[in-house]
């Protein structure tokens, strides 16, 4: 299973970014074979509007399943959703110790009432 | 950079030469067949800073224009918070809703490609392994998507985002927009409030304040754009961004000053460094946010109101940029 995780830099060592559509990077960690890819979200970073839905696509073009993060907006979560791509949020620390933390069911999966932008 | 018009004693000066060659119709007299002006005239009234008096000097000017005979128009461009006609009070004869484009994806075509998501720089389309969604509140109703889909299974529809209404406030015509509520994207909806402008007179173009999308929306193509301001440190501030955005649209402008007593030295100072004229300054007065909050036209209304609107409708009628679209007025 392919697991996406937002982090302020690229190597799982990174902390995680709070934020999902504006996250500096998306990781995404492979379970099956224990790599890991990044990939540079600065289209998120720059973008006036639709950050989440941009990072939505990228992570459901990269055929994840699961995504760690700290918090997630409306929009991102009906995209996520939508793609059925289940949501793991306030994710904190770097991102390998919140990908164990999501292994040992520590992290909460984001419902509707969730995806209020972290406010 | 130069700008016509733009020292305060000249402006003063033109106005009163001018006003000879001005057509002013008295009421009982047949009006000129184009009412004044060989083409029509748009000023717009906005403000960096909100609530510094736009509307008040809108609704007034209008009024003011009309009464002298002049074919005058409010426009009310305010769309996410329209108020004109709290003080015009018109009598509305049409009403029509405003509609923008948006795509509709056939699902049963759509392979999820992705193309038109790729497309998409606003994010409006997202597509999944099996489904393409919409977010219609992105869209900018651009069309690409369509013309770039290879399967055809985009087509367009319309979706409302507000309406125009038009009517008369008793010699003035009035048009307004209102945008739905949740709805954050008001330039189409000023744009097809600007398109049902009378195509003779003048017009005067009441703008949301700010200095965003909407706000040039509603000053692109004026001939002239009146800055109002208060004399506070946010008013002023907000004046040197809104100075700046009507510097890159590259319209002559000028300000007035409301609600001003001896606290305008700073509001003075930075205008004149900037050659920016002064076309009217209005008094810090009890009596006007009264009649304000009754909707009356202080101008009608207040005493000492009625000689500064007069001499802001002198100026902006002798400025050149209005002048020179006299029937009778010369280039001066």
């Amino acid at each position: 299973m392919k697991i996406a995780i937002t982090a302020q830099g690229q190597t799982p060592q990174s902390t995680v970014d709070p934020r999902f559509g504006r996250a500096a990077w998306l990781l995404i960690h492979d379970d099956c074979d224990n790599s890991w890819e990044s990939i540079d979200n600065i289209a998120g970073r720059d973008t006036a509007h639709g950050a989440g839905i941009q990072a939505a696509q990228k992570v459901a073009d990269h055929g994840v399943e699961a995504l760690i993060t700290g918090a997630i907006g409306p929009k991102a979560f009906t995209s996520l959703t939508a793609g059925r791509i289940r949501i793991y949020h306030g994710a904190t620390g770097t991102a390998k110790e919140a990908l164990a933390a999501f292994k040992a069911g520590k992290l909460k999966e984001a419902s509707e009432q969730d995806a209020t932008g972290g406010v | 950079m130069q700008r016509a018009g733009f020292e305060r004693t000249p402006i003063k000066q033109s106005a009163r030469a001018l006003q000879a060659h001005l057509p002013r119709p008295a009421d009982s007299r047949p009006r000129p067949s184009n009412h004044g002006f060989a083409m029509p005239i748009k000023i717009a009234i906005a403000s960096g800073k909100g609530g510094t008096g736009k509307t008040t000097v809108a609704t007034n000017l209008v009024r003011m224009a009309a009464q002298r005979g002049y074919q005058a128009a409010y426009i009310d461009c305010d769309v996410e918070a329209p108020n004109g006609h709290l003080f015009l009070r018109p009598e509305i004869t049409q009403r029509e809703v405003v509609r923008v484009p948006v795509p509709a994806v056939d699902e049963k075509r759509c392979d999820h490609c992705g193309e038109c998501a790729r497309f998409c720089q606003y994010h409006a389309l997202l597509c999944l392994p099996e489904q393409t969604l919409l977010f219609p509140e992105l869209c900018h109703g651009c069309g690409g998507c369509r013309l770039l889909c290879p399967k055809d299974a985009i087509q367009e529809t319309t979706r409302d985002i507000g309406y125009c209404q038009s009517g008369r406030a008793d010699q003035a015509d009035f048009i307004s927009g209102c945008l739905n509520i949740g709805e954050a994207k008001s330039p189409p909806l000023i744009r097809a409030v600007k398109s049902r402008m009378p195509t003779t007179g003048m017009a005067f173009i009441d703008s949301p304040p700010g200095t965003s999308c909407p706000v040039v929306e509603s000053l692109r193509d004026c001939n002239f754009v009146v800055l109002v301001t208060e004399p506070t440190p946010f008013g002023l501030h907000d004046l040197g961004l809104a100075f700046d955005m009507v510097r890159l649209l590259d319209i002559p402008c000028g300000v007035v000053i409301n609600r001003a007593s001896d606290n305008d030295r700073e509001t003075l100072a930075w205008c004149e460094t900037r050659q920016l004229p002064i076309l009217a300054s209005l008094p810090d007065d009890r009596k006007a946010a009264e009649a304000y909050s009754r909707g009356k036209l202080i101008a009608d209304a207040v005493s000492g109101f009625a000689q500064p609107f007069a001499e802001l409708l002198d100026t902006l009628l002798s400025l050149p940029q209005v002048a020179c679209h006299t029937v009778s007025g010369e280039r001066p």
